[in-house]
Parts: C-alpha cells; sequence; structure tokens
C-alpha cells in the first residue's frame, strides 16, 4: 500500500494523545498528587494533539465539506465509528480540562476517558484489521500494536512533559511504566514483523484470473498506463529502503526510547526522558510508514508491472 | 425536507437515485432500493467474460470509457492524456499476461471490471453510505454525490475495481452502465452495456445469473465458468470462462 502522510500523523498523533490521557487518567483515579496545573497543561497538549490528528485524517478527503456524513454508517463500517468516537472523545477531554479548572472533583470523567482511549484504538486499528484479504494487516496483532505504541508514545510524553515541568512525583511513577509500555509494544509489534516476513499470501496471479498455467507473468504494463490502483497500492520505494525503514523504526521507536528511559531511572536526571520525546517521534511515524508500505494488497497481482 | 436532513434521520433506508443514472429515468423503473448486507437478490446481472475469444483489442476499454465520460455524472478524468505520463479514470481495463516458456507461449489478454459481487467487500467499510448494492438488479454503485473521497472501498476490494477520479475526487467504478440499460429511449438491442455492444468477438455476455435459462447462466454451465479469487467468499457475480486448446481443422 502506499503509505498517506495524512493517515500517518492522524494515527500516531492521536496515538500518542490518547496515551497521555490514559496517563493523566490513570494518576488521578491512583490519587498521584501532580503539581498545580501540570494536568491542566497536559490536557491541553493531549487536546491539540488530537485535533491537529482530526485535520490531518481532513486532508485525507477527497470531498472535506461532505465529511459529516462518514459518522453514517456505524451499523457497518469501522471507519463510521471511529469518526464518531474520535471527535466525541476530543470533547470528553476538553470536558475534563473544564471540570479541572472549576475544581470538579470526578472519577466518571477519567474513568469514561481510559474507556474511550482504548475504544478508539481499537475502531482505528480495525479499520486495517477488518480487511481480511490485505493479510498482514487482518491479525489482532493489528490491534494490539495500534494501542500498545499508542500508550507507549502517550506515556513517552507524559514522563518528557512531567521532567519539563519538574514534577517529580509523576516522573517516578510513569518511567517504569512508560519502559514497561515500550517493551511490551516492541514484543508485539516483533511479533507482527515476524508475522508478516513468513506470511505466505492466499491469492496468486494463478487464482486471481483464473489461469491455471505455472507461469504465469505479465511482460509489460500494457496501453492502460498509469491509473489510480498503480499508485495507491504501491509504496514505489526500493527494498532496501523498506529493509532500512523497518530497523529505523525498531530501534528509534522502541529501543533506543527503552534505554532511554532505563538511564533516567538509573541516574534519576530529566534528560533522557527529554531525549526519548525527540527520538521516539520520528520512530512513530517511520513505525506507520512501515506498516502501510508492508501491506501487499492482492490487486497488486493484476499489476505486476508498474512502470 | 432537505436531502442531507433526510440522510442524517434515516441513512438506513432512504431510497436513493444512482448518481450515474440520469434524472429522466422511465417513471416504470422503481425507486432503487438498497440490498442488505448477506441478502439473497432474485435478480443479479453481470458479466461473463470469454477469455477464449478476447484478442485483447481494448474496444470494451474504449466503449465504456466513450459511454461513462459522456454521462449525466461528468466526465471521467484524463490527465496528461497526450503527454509522457498519461493517467485517467477507466471502469474497465484490459491486461495482458504471458503463460508457458518460450517458445511455448501464450499470450492472454484479461478484462477486468467491476465484479458486482454478491457479497461485496467494498460495501459495508464504505463509511457514508455513497456505496451501495441495489436489490432489484444486484448492481454495485456509487453515489456520487455523497462520496466523501476517503478512498477506504478500493482498499476494501480485492480485485482492485474501484478508481479514485482524481478531478472529481470521488470514487468511480462499473455502473453494468445503469443508465444505459433500462433506457427506453434507447432502441431494445442497444440496452446492454457499453463494453458488450463493442465487442467484435462476442466475448462478452450479459444477463442475470439468477435466471438459470438466461445466455450468461447457460454460458457459465456449460463452458466452465468460473469466478476470480474465490478464496475470498466474495461470490463475485461477473464471471470468466476459460481458455480451450482448438485443435486445427483443414477445410
Amino acid at each position: 500500500m502506499h503509505p498517506a502522510f495524512s493517515i500517518l500523523f492522524f494515527t500516531t498523533l492521536a496515538g500518542a494523545a490518547q496515551g497521555l490521557v490514559v496517563l493523566l487518567a490513570l494518576s488521578h483515579l491512583l490519587g498521584l498528587k501532580l503539581s498545580p496545573g501540570f494536568a491542566s497543561m497536559a490536557l491541553i497538549v493531549a487536546w491539540l494533539l488530537l485535533v491537529a490528528g482530526l485535520a490531518s485524517s481532513f486532508l485525507h478527503l477527497g470531498h472535506k465539506m461532505r465529511a459529516w456524513r462518514a459518522a453514517l454508517m456505524w451499523r457497518t463500517s469501522w471507519m463510521s465509528r471511529e469518526v464518531i468516537i474520535l471527535p466525541a472523545f476530543i470533547a470528553l477531554v476538553a470536558l475534563w480540562w473544564l471540570a479541572l479548572r472549576f475544581g470538579y472533583k470526578s472519577n466518571w470523567l477519567p474513568v469514561l476517558l481510559i474507556v474511550g482511549s482504548v475504544v478508539l484504538w481499537y475502531c482505528t486499528a480495525m479499520i486495517y484489521a477488518c480487511l481480511r484479504f490485505v493479510e498482514e494487516w487482518a491479525h489482532p496483532l493489528t490491534v494490539i500494536n495500534f494501542t500498545l505504541i499508542g500508550l507507549s508514545s502517550g506515556l513517552v510524553l507524559g514522563c518528557a512533559l512531567a521532567a519539563w515541568r519538574q514534577d517529580l512525583a509523576l516522573v517516578q511513577a510513569a518511567t517504569p511504566a512508560a519502559l514497561a509500555m515500550t517493551i511490551a509494544a516492541w514484543i508485539s509489534r516483533t511479533l507482527s514483523l515476524r508475522r508478516n516476513a513468513a506470511l505466505r499470501h492466499k491469492s496468486t496471479l494463478q487464482s486471481a484470473t483464473g489461469i491455471q498455467a505455472k507461469n504465469l507473468t505479465q511482460k509489460s504494463m500494457g496501453m492502460s498506463a498509469g491509473a489510480f490502483n498503480t499508485r495507491e497500492f504501491f509504496h514505489g520505494a526500493k527494498q532496501v529502503t523498506l529493509r532500512n525503514v523497518k530497523w529505523g523504526f525498531v530501534v528509534l521507536t522502541f529501543a533506543l526510547p527503552a534505554l532511554m528511559l532505563v538511564w533516567a531511572l538509573a541516574s534519576q536526571t530529566t534528560l533522557p526522558l527529554l531525549l526519548a520525546l525527540l527520538i521516539q517521534a520520528p520512530g512513530l511515524i517511520a513505525e506507520r510508514w512501515f506498516f502501510f508500505a508492508q501491506a501487499k494488497h492482492p490487486q497488486n497481482l493484476y499489476y505486476q508491472v508498474v512502470s | 425536507m432537505m436531502q442531507w436532513l433526510k440522510d442524517i434521520l434515516q441513512p438506513a433506508v432512504v431510497a436513493q437515485a444512482a448518481a450515474a443514472a440520469p434524472r429522466a429515468a422511465p417513471p416504470k423503473v422503481p425507486a432503487t432500493v438498497r440490498a442488505l448486507p448477506g441478502e439473497t437478490l432474485a435478480k443479479q446481472l453481470a458479466l461473463v467474460i470469454d477469455l477464449n475469444v478476447c484478442v485483447g483489442c481494448h474496444a470494451c476499454v474504449t466503449s465504456c470509457k466513450q459511454w461513462n465520460t459522456s454521462g449525466s455524472a461528468g466526465p471521467l478524468a484524463d490527465i496528461n492524456a497526450y503527454a509522457a505520463n498519461p493517467t485517467g479514470t477507466f471502469f474497465n481495463r484490459v491486461q495482458t499476461y504471458e503463460s508457458g516458456s518460450f517458445p511455448q507461449t501464450e499470450t492472454i489478454h484479461f478484462p477486468k471490471s467491476c465484479l458486482h459481487c454478491e457479497d461485496p467487500p467494498c460495501v459495508p467499510v464504505c463509511p457514508t453510505g455513497a456505496s451501495y448494492k441495489r436489490k432489484e438488479d444486484g448492481i454495485v454503485l456509487v453515489d456520487y454525490d455523497k462520496c466523501i473521497g476517503c478512498k477506504y472501498c478500493a482498499w476494501a476490494c480485492p480485485y482492485g475495481a474501484r478508481e479514485l477520479d482524481e478531478e472529481r475526487q470521488v470514487m468511480t467504478k462499473c455502473t453494468l452502465c445503469v443508465d444505459r440499460i433500462y433506457d427506453e429511449h434507447l432502441p431494445k438491442e442497444d440496452r446492454k452495456p457499453a463494453c458488450v455492444s463493442a465487442c467484435p468477438t462476442g466475448a462478452r455476455l450479459f444477463g442475470d445469473v439468477k435466471d438459470p435459462d438466461s445466455e450468461v447462466s447457460k454460458a457459465i454451465r456449460e463452458r466452465g465458468g468460473y469466478a476470480l479469487m474465490p478464496e475470498w467468499e466474495t461470490q463475485p457475480a461477473n464471471q470468466y470462462l476459460p481458455r480451450r486448446i482448438t485443435p486445427p481443422s483443414t477445410h
């Protein structure tokens, strides 16, 4: 598949914001004493990330003014469900920010936000996981990866914000959690990489055309030339680029941030937490880019020669 | 009531006029009703394509383009049509494959358009309901006035049958010439898809695959018709007739 940057930014920004909201909600529920104004500031950061993600997803649409129609088919479409949950989640984040600002103490709002985060991760990932013939995606690991990578990035972001604002109680509590989530995401993403490397696709050019000859090839693109199909479903990158991006994202999203978190725990300093955020951000984009580029759509069988 | 308000209030049951259908449709044609997911339809229009006689002349491609670019839904994109990298929207394309190894090779021309699946995976994923399957004849259509151009339905089609029109920014696909096959202003023999009328070798048959006595049903039954990518259980309505080796004959 061709990775669209609008979707890469939307899924990574929203994922990190959801993770940050889960961190704030949990620290509230567990009675962690945050420095005054921290929760409010962090909620604004999460809210801005979510709105930026929503704006980015708009850029993906051919007809932006009709976007409201995307909420109609929630009975059958995971995308429709996501389109409903995302603005609702953004509104809930704003509501909690208001509640904190006016001193309204509640437990139901943070609980609702945690549930909302998980539901939103599920909807986003199911958009991909429900396409049964895109076999790289059609697996529960897709949902687990979206959730764990969102949690990892959100907790790393939370640690960095806490380090910046010198909120040491939160740094103490969140750093081990961020490390645990980063390692968990590393493991589950590695599992999906291994699964996809060993994947044998069900469809072949023989099943796609019904021509049961052993040697069946397309020698040239033919008279139909370039098409939507030769752009949307091909990443156009070299194999070596694909391999480099894969190793790049494993190092940047998981290995180095985990190392930084260990360093932060061992040295009790806050600099590594800021470094972890800076290192992980490009890694997240690379991870999502690879998620799309690695998926081989069965329609590509018909277009064996793309140029 | 305004149409968009109606759509919000009853998204699933609103009768929809196909965007591709002309506004001046004969009154006898009932309002389009969308098929429910998994519903078995009494009628299913489809094409049957005979690979044994297709010579790869692309007459179906050009006639399809001509008809569908001239309709009420607006022209199909043609970008850089006369330049180095032409690209555009086609509802029907012919791919050419080679089988065997030299010198025993065969050239196989393979026309492909939307297969109008009986269980179309592109329809339930559509977030707006712009994509739908008609209850009365099983044609899968896109309502161009409702499509937001998110491309998700194209991802959800294993056959690559849907193409986003780069100029109109809506998803397009084969309509089985829905604005032609019911048009009572046309002579009866012309009320079939443009590609079928244009095929000089008779490689394209058109009809109701649910009617056991139709030309298409007989062809499927008697000449080994098969579906593409049966492994995904989409039950394509369009089927293909295999190539057969015909021994040379002398007169």
